[in-house]
């Protein structure tokens, strides 16, 4: 027998009995990072070899969710922060070795470039604009003019400087592009990374987990384009990409338990808590049933024809990535090194 | 100069003295503790055996708390002890996540605090308020790079062991076993 006890009644918040330091807000922002960093992959992706008129849902329209996610996602880690108003200190210091300092400064860099790719859209997706009907057009009426003369759009931004940037950008948008695909791959394996840093925990500590992640993100992000376009071939072609996604998923998956179980005592210990201890039920059948196998067997039959609603494969995988990270998060707390 | 420390588990009955003394020393929120005392059973009967352990922050070479803190709020001062500046602490978490020996909490005012090896003592050349409490004299403080402190050595002249090595944190509090 062998028992171990803290006997002066260790009782801190949080960290006893089990360490609980990170709540929901954590693995809502990792999804929602994961999800913005595919959806703006695929907007550059299609861009730099130039198939932007075929694939319009990817490249113009899923984009605007974007920076919707990613301001949601910093709202949920500025929740999680216990001293939210130093928040700016991130910001005093680069520090290469802390993937939340790199993760930060990513963000920082690709929030603006979401946000202008998502603009420089805006006169194709909004051609025609009543600036004195519409309430929105009202308020917009400090920032845009009527311009009849403007090919395709009836409107025109107000100030000189922003239509000169507009057309610049616009111009430029395969270099932006590029960028973009850097920044968005990046920030897409630092939800994995900001996990696997942690060598104290047992589960996260594998650096399969940022690629992982990565094609996670990746994988949402077709789903979420997939259920966003009406166009056949775009649908099509983006069940493709989600299947051939799925099957990395789970080779991932199965070489994290591998790695696990051909690792020390604390890994095999962590891989446990998902071959038979407590999160077994929930990650099997939420993340690798519902999430995984049961959408790319969807996406099969559709690809061979079967007329289904594609929001069925669509929702399932959405839910898989969001409870995987939950999982992930709650279960890599739980771990720990054995002494 | 390396501070360390050398407890002699042998020695320790467990009375929590330490524990009480840091508290008071340090005005920790009520709740909260920086040290703690972990009871190790080990064997059946009659071939039992005991370790008893006062554990705080082991102020390890290796840093990972220091390594994953976002804002440099987590740092090494004189003699390695491993610190926190309130005033640049955002309360992420990172540095609790990355402690193989949970030694660090969030302070109910929004940072992260743990063991400073009572420094404000240290630097008038006292001994950690824990230390200076031990009814066992249990524990040794001091230089460790110095041969001749008493803390050096206890280290060398006993069998000892750091808790879990495995983490290649190298902690700088010995146990004498």
């Amino acid at each position: 027998m062998r028992e171990e006890l803290i006997t002066s009644g260790r009782m801190n918040l949080n960290i006893d009995p089990v360490l609980h330091i990170w709540h929901w807000q954590i693995p809502v922002y990792l999804f929602l990072g994961g999800l913005a960093a595919g959806l703006l992959f695929f907007a550059a992706y299609y861009t730099i070899i130039g198939k932007e008129k075929k694939f319009t849902t990817a490249v113009k329209f899923a984009p605007v969710l974007a920076p919707v996610a990613i301001i949601l996602g910093l709202i949920a880690l500025l929740l999680d922060l216990k001293h939210p108003a130093y928040f700016w200190q991130l910001y005093t210091t680069v520090h290469l070795e802390s993937p939340m300092s790199w993760g930060a400064w990513v963000l920082m860099f690709i929030m603006p470039i979401s946000m202008l790719w998502v603009a420089s859209y805006f006169k194709e997706i909004f051609p025609k604009f009543d600036i004195n009907q519409n309430i929105v057009g009202k308020m917009l009426k400090k920032v845009i003019v009527k311009n009849d003369n403007k090919e395709g759009a009836n409107w025109d931004w107000k100030f000189e400087i922003i239509r000169k940037f507009e057309i610049n950008f616009i111009k430029n948008r395969k270099p932006v592009a590029w960028v973009m695909l850097i920044l968005a791959v990046i920030l897409g394996v630092y939800t994995g990374i900001l996990l696997s840093a942690f060598n104290a925990r047992p589960l996260w500590n594998s650096s399969i987990l940022g690629p992982l992640f990565l094609t996670s993100g990746l994988s949402t992000a077709a789903a979420t384009i997939m259920w966003m376009s009406d166009n056949h071939e775009e649908k099509r072609t983006f069940s493709k990409i989600d299947l051939m996604l799925i099957v990395i998923e789970l080779f991932l998956i199965t070489h994290l338990f591998m790695g696990f179980l051909a690792g020390s005592e604390a890994k095999v210990q962590a891989a446990q808590y998902f071959l038979g201890g407590e999160f077994t039920v929930t990650f099997w059948i939420n993340v690798v049933i519902i999430g995984l196998i049961v959408p790319a067997i969807l996406e099969t039959l559709e690809l061979l024809k079967f007329k289904l609603p594609v929001m069925v494969p669509a929702a399932m995988i959405l839910w898989g990535g969001m409870i995987f990270r939950f999982i992930m998060v709650e279960a890599g707390q739980v771990t720990r090194f054995l002494y | 100069m390396r501070y360390g420390m050398a407890i002699d588990t042998r020695k320790c009955v467990g009375c929590a003295d330490c524990v009480v003394a840091c508290q008071t020393e340090n005005n920790i929120p009520i709740g909260y503790t920086r040290d703690w005392i972990a009871e190790l059973n080990e064997g059946t009967y009659p071939n039992l055996h005991l370790e008893i352990r006062s554990e705080r922050c082991n102020h390890c070479e290796n840093t990972p708390c220091v390594r994953t803190c976002p804002t440099g709020a987590s740092h090494i001062i004189l003699g390695g002890i491993v610190k926190v500046t309130h005033e640049e602490c955002i309360g992420c978490g990172a540095c609790i996540q990355s402690c193989p020996y949970d030694a660090r909490y969030m302070h109910p005012d929004g940072y992260v605090d743990k063991c400073t090896f009572c420094d404000h003592r240290v630097a008038n050349g006292q001994e950690p308020a824990c230390v200076s409490v031990c009814p066992t004299h249990c524990m040794y403080f001091g230089d460790l790079d110095d041969p001749n402190s008493e803390v050096s050595k206890v280290v060398a002249a006993n069998k000892i062991k750091t808790l879990a090595p495995e983490a290649g944190t190298k902690p700088q509090i010995f146990y004498l076993v």
